[in-house]
């Protein structure tokens, strides 16, 4: 009891949410209370300063330049890469590719791994929980080369049915692909585990890490599985900026996502030779600022310790779901034993679209809708949650906040 | 047979007497009323062609004219989305196809609720009221 005291104390979290200016701001005449962290989290200070000052400072195009200004924006793009190297200890630099989010992560692999290792017959495995973005990629790819699609059930909780996985890998499988945290749900899924077995059915696994970057310590090395995506965005950084790690024997043998500069050796008509990695896979001009300042966001989340905020957000997620599952005429949807900050819910009579506009007129920024989860939603039955999501800045008196809108939105519908 | 109240005069009921509330919570409290006051569609008209779909919300919507004048019935799966419906109903039901495509209801922002409207993608009103001039324009069309 009392190291968790000291745990407390040694998180300022008032000292922290100064860092972030957009948490001053009053929506409908209350302080903001934002809770839609999985949709997109804040941006501290430095973050802000470090694009602005990239525009103001040394703005160019980075890697062919021999001016200085060029050279400048190159370091330090190429630093930002080295950083989240070291952040998800990836053995390789090269390892590390700049997308513009985990949607463009995942639509790469599926495009130039699947074009190139998919052929009839041959299966990818997704699960029940997976956004979207994990979704429709695989769909393409597979309706493409006749492969087929299987999906991992899950149980009432939301936990992933690992048996049922168990009896889906065989020698068909090439591809495994899952989502770390779900979006809509908070299950962390058990993704070592999950590895391990399609390895051995001699499957490629690809984990979205889309949710769980910001929240879980991600070592890529331990884990071991072939490819990672992230989105900045949802890790303090700017918007259009993500990474796709892949282990570099497989990069190396994938073919070119999209053409055009930057990922060319030598261009002739006769026959285009293409570029090292990680070059091979960034054609085009990139979020320079954007890829930049994300290096600040990766330096704010270390300087402020991932054992803490993760211990921080578990007392609030442990909280809230205490808080609001005591409310009458709620069902939590996602009652994983293994939980990151999300909490989705009903109330039972309520359409969660009412619930949000109620919220938000008392300053309350949750989302409400199928959140790009829709074989999830119908799994449940449901059209839709109401999705409180946590990230380090929030507080127990956000929570009570919320728990008080809820019952007068409540008061209000019903 | 007596004329109904022009789209402009219905409007500014509405205007007055959203004037009355003092707070957000009376606002919304009546729309709310509004929504669960609406009465529901039969369900042999919630089929796919008189939806108008929103990313979170459904609505329903049918339009029949009658002597020169459209009349429209809708439903909605979200009571808040349904009380502005009800209101959009009270504006345009029963006026001519020429009133309602000439109306700029003007009256959802004097009221406060354009943010609904903006939400296009998640609760389709706005498509809605882009639904309904097409009804007029289509009556207006065969009319003529």
């Amino acid at each position: 009891m009392e190291a968790v005291k000291e745990n407390i104390q040694a998180y300022n979290v008032t000292a922290l949410r100064n860092k972030f200016p957009v948490l001053n701001v009053k929506v409908n005449r209350h302080p903001l209370v934002y809770l839609d962290n999985a949709a997109t989290t804040q941006k501290p200070e430095s973050v802000i300063k470090a694009l602005e000052s990239y525009y103001k400072n040394y703005n160019a195009n980075i890697h062919r330049g021999i001016h200085h200004l060029a050279e400048k924006a190159t370091a330090a793009f190429e630093e930002t890469r080295t950083e989240v190297q070291k952040f998800l200890n990836a053995a390789y630099r090269e390892e590390i590719i700049f997308t513009k989010g985990t949607t463009e992560s995942i639509n790469l692999v599926a495009s130039s791994w699947g074009r190139k290792n998919l052929k009839e017959n041959d299966e990818v495995i997704i699960s029940t929980m997976e956004h979207h973005s994990n979704i429709v990629p695989w769909q393409l790819i597979c309706e493409e080369k006749k492969a087929k699609l299987k999906v991992i059930p899950i149980s009432d909780e939301g936990e992933l049915d690992l048996d049922t996985f168990h009896s889906l890998l065989s020698p068909k499988t090439k591809m495994v692909s899952v989502v770390h945290v779900s979006n809509s749900l908070g299950t962390i899924n058990p993704v070592e585990e999950i590895i391990e077995m399609a390895h051995a059915a001699g499957a490629v696994v690809l984990i979205d890490g889309a949710q769980s970057t910001a929240h879980l310590k991600i070592d890529v090395a331990r884990m071991n599985c072939d490819f990672f995506a992230l989105s900045a965005h949802k890790v303090y950084g700017p918007t259009g900026v993500g990474v796709l790690y892949g282990k570099k024997e497989i990069l190396e043998v994938m073919p070119p996502y999209q053409g055009g500069g930057e990922m060319i050796g030598e261009v002739k008509f006769e026959k285009t030779t293409y570029n090292e990695l990680p070059y091979k896979f960034e054609a085009g001009t990139p979020n320079i600022a954007g890829v930049i300042a994300f290096r600040e966001a990766l330096f704010f989340l270390n300087a402020n310790n991932p054992t803490l905020i993760h211990e921080h957000e578990q007392r609030l997620l442990e909280y809230a779901t205490e808080k609001i599952s005591a409310l009458d005429g709620i069902r939590l949807i996602g009652r994983a034993k293994n939980k990151a900050g999300v909490i989705s819910f009903l109330l039972n009579g309520a359409h969660p679209q009412d619930v949000g506009v109620l919220l938000d007129q008392q300053g309350i920024a949750v989302r409400t809708g199928h959140h790009c989860t829709q074989p999830l939603m119908d799994r449940f039955g449901i059209p839709g949650t109401v999705r409180a999501s946590l990230a380090m800045y929030n507080t127990h008196e956000e929570i009570d906040l919320l728990t008080e809108a809820l019952l007068k939105a409540k008061k209000m519908l019903l | 047979m007596i004329e109904p109240l022009s789209i402009e005069k219905i409007e500014q009921e509405i205007i007055d007497d959203f004037s009355l509330f003092d707070n957000w919570e009376e606002k919304y409290e009546y729309i709310i009323d509004m929504g669960k006051k609406l009465p529901p569609l039969d369900d042999i008209h919630k089929k796919e062609e008189n939806i108008i779909k929103g990313c979170q919300s459904t609505v329903w919507l049918v339009a029949e004219q009658k002597d020169g004048r459209i009349y429209f019935k809708a439903d909605s799966d979200a009571v808040i989305v349904k009380g502005l419906i009800s209101l959009l109903i009270r504006v345009l039901s029963g006026q001519t196809a020429t009133d309602i495509l000439g109306t700029k209801l003007d009256f959802i922002n004097k009221i406060g609720m354009m943010q609904h409207l903006a939400q296009t993608r998640s609760n389709g009103l706005l498509s809605m009221i882009k639904q309904m001039k097409h009804y007029a324009l289509a009556f207006n069309t065969v009319a003529s």
